[in-house]
């Protein structure tokens, strides 16, 4: 604890950083800042700019433009204290496949100048699911397991500021909660969480969010403020036809957006219209069982809005 | 109901359809049949035996026991009349990157036995419909995220397969790409190809017409999404989802 306390209060901080490849502005003028012992999100599709700011806050490759601490520490001048004190799972596997698990372990504690034992119960939670194979290579395990042993690699230095590229991207929804309850855990022993994910429902699980596209981002708040920041009345409309409303709902002038969300379709409506001629309209096209209730945004229904007045 | 009529109308079946590894039984018996043109998902954790299955009814993998037939041919006896009749799209694409847009469905149509001037009369069609003119000569590699998928799921449906399989199509995407995307799905199913997909999204889930959920290599549950949240009381396909996977034994989950 006592190490921790001349640790600066903002973890990660990112001040109009730009990064090109070629032609491609894959990240743009992005500056923001993480608390101390908070998990911030960084939620958007691939191509987004997700990778290359973990890999510029991990000093792994440089900007082109501004300048980003974490730690308080700079990302090009003090690149080795950062390197002492962040865990970085990246979103590709990482580990030696041909290595057992304990092998991977053994060599991460290793290179950072631990042991396992020394930082075991940071692990302990995690890695004791994985521990009964612990003989088997890296590269025989199941996709759980293996997010399991990189996510104990990333930590066994006992790291302050985790970094987790895409952690749950091609997992299933039932392990994607679980690995969602390690990271609180984590957050509870002190450590920032930056992870980024294509899943927009993970948003809720953090404490705040950048919903980024293209390498700007949209919105930078709590999931909370940005639901309540959504600018229109949204409502669920279903019928019997799912297909063929979406289709006549799209035909529908005074229909502002609509978007197919699970069960029902997800629309807006223009200001001088109402859901009762809405109905009607949709009653003369022949479909039945209409239902049109209003409800409250989730993140994913902000992201497109953001994403289309972008 | 007529029997021969019926199966006709059946694109893929399976009876007790099984595969070990070793002792390891990856798929264990699953019994399933999917109508042409219907929307059927594919769902189930990780480990579950998914991706075995579906290679085993794309005639990539010999089942060790039980039968199956997918466009009407037997995926034991004529697997590769079965990959003839199939079209396939995972998340990892299978576009050549440094091959042009045209390029790329050329070399998909001579692989499936289509010739130059159906594949030159589609090929021109196809660009239209996507509006793709445009990028008709750029190589795939140089294309967002968005346009490849897209052209990765029409080249799968190229030469008018009788099913299409798709393995994660829509992984990475953005929301609004993702949605527009369930709308090509759609429109293949609406033409009579019938779609076979797995999915992490839940909410995609309920865009299909019948969902089945493996664990632990069985089927645990196949119906409508409608009747399946009804059966097990959710207000959505994930609450179905995630009170039968957790049932999952296999420590690979």
């Amino acid at each position: 604890m006592n190490n921790n306390q001349n640790i600066a209060e903002t973890a990660i901080s990112c001040s109009g950083i730009s990064k090109n490849y070629k032609k491609v502005e894959a990240v743009k003028d992005v500056s923001f800042e993480v608390s101390r012992g908070e998990i911030f999100g960084l939620i958007g599709p691939d191509g987004a700019g997700k990778t290359s700011l973990f890999r510029i806050l991990t000093t792994l490759i440089l900007a082109d433009n501004g300048t980003a601490t974490v730690n308080g520490f700079d990302v090009v001048k003090d690149y080795k204290k950062i390197r002492e004190c962040v865990g970085y799972m990246p979103g590709r596997f990482s580990l030696y496949q041909d290595l057992t698990v304990e092998e991977n372990l053994e060599f991460f504690a290793t290179v950072f100048n631990t042991t396992i034992e020394e930082n075991y119960e940071l692990i302990k939670d995690i890695y004791v699911q994985i521990e009964p194979f612990k003989t088997r290579r890296a590269g025989k395990l199941s996709g759980g397991m293996k997010q399991k042993l990189a996510l104990s690699c990333a930590l066994i230095h006992k790291p302050t500021v985790l970094f987790l590229d895409e952690p749950t991207t091609g997992v299933d929804p039932v392990s994607r909660k679980e690995f969602w309850g390690m990271l609180k855990n984590l957050k509870k022993q002190g450590i920032t969480i930056l992870v980024s994910t294509p899943y927009m429902d993970e948003a809720s699980l953090c404490d705040r969010i950048g919903l980024i596209q293209n390498g700007e981002f949209l919105k930078i708040d709590t999931p909370d403020n940005i639901i309540s920041q959504f600018a229109e009345n949204l409502w669920a409309a279903k019928s019997e036809n799912m297909h063929t409303l979406l289709g006549d709902l799209r035909a529908n002038e005074h229909i502002k957006s609509s978007f197919a969300f699970g069960d029902s379709i997800h629309i807006t409506i223009a200001e001088n219209y109402e859901v009762e001629k809405l109905i009607e309209e949709l009653k003369q096209k022949g479909h039945k069982k209409i239902s049109i209730k209003p409800i409250k945004p989730g993140i994913e229904d902000c992201f497109m809005e953001l994403s289309q007045s972008a | 109901m007529n029997d021969t009529t019926s199966n006709q109308d059946k694109v893929i079946i399976t009876e007790n359809l099984t595969k070990k590894f070793g002792h390891f039984t990856a798929v264990d018996h699953i019994s399933f049949e999917v109508k042409k043109g219907e929307i059927f998902g594919f769902l189930g954790a990780n480990g579950a035996g998914k991706t075995t299955a579906m290679r085993m009814l794309c005639g990539l993998s010999i089942p060790t026991s039980g039968k199956g037939t997918v466009a009407g041919y037997d995926i034991f006896k004529q697997p590769e009349m079965v990959k003839r009749s199939i079209g396939y799209m995972s998340q990892k694409f299978s576009l050549y990157e440094d091959l042009k847009v045209w390029e790329n469905i050329e070399l998909f149509g001579g692989i499936y036995g289509m010739n130059d001037k159906e594949i030159a009369q589609k090929t021109d069609e196809l660009m239209k419909t996507l509006d793709f003119e445009n990028e008709r000569d750029k190589l795939v590699k140089s294309l967002p995220l968005g346009f490849k998928q897209k052209l990765a799921f029409s080249v799968s449906i190229f030469h008018n397969p009788q099913v299409v399989f798709l393995d994660e199509p829509t992984g990475g995407v953005d929301p609004i790409t993702r949605r527009k995307f369930w709308e090509l799905i759609y429109a293949a199913a609406a033409s009579g190809i019938t779609v076979f997909v797995t999915t992490h999204y839940m909410d995609e889930a309920e865009y299909c017409d019948r969902v089945s959920i493996m664990v632990d290599g069985k089927i645990e549950a196949l119906d409508s999404p409608e009747n399946l949240k009804k059966t097990f009381n959710a207000t959505s396909m994930d609450g179905v989802f995630q009170q039968l996977a957790r049932k999952a034994k296999r420590v690979d989950s």
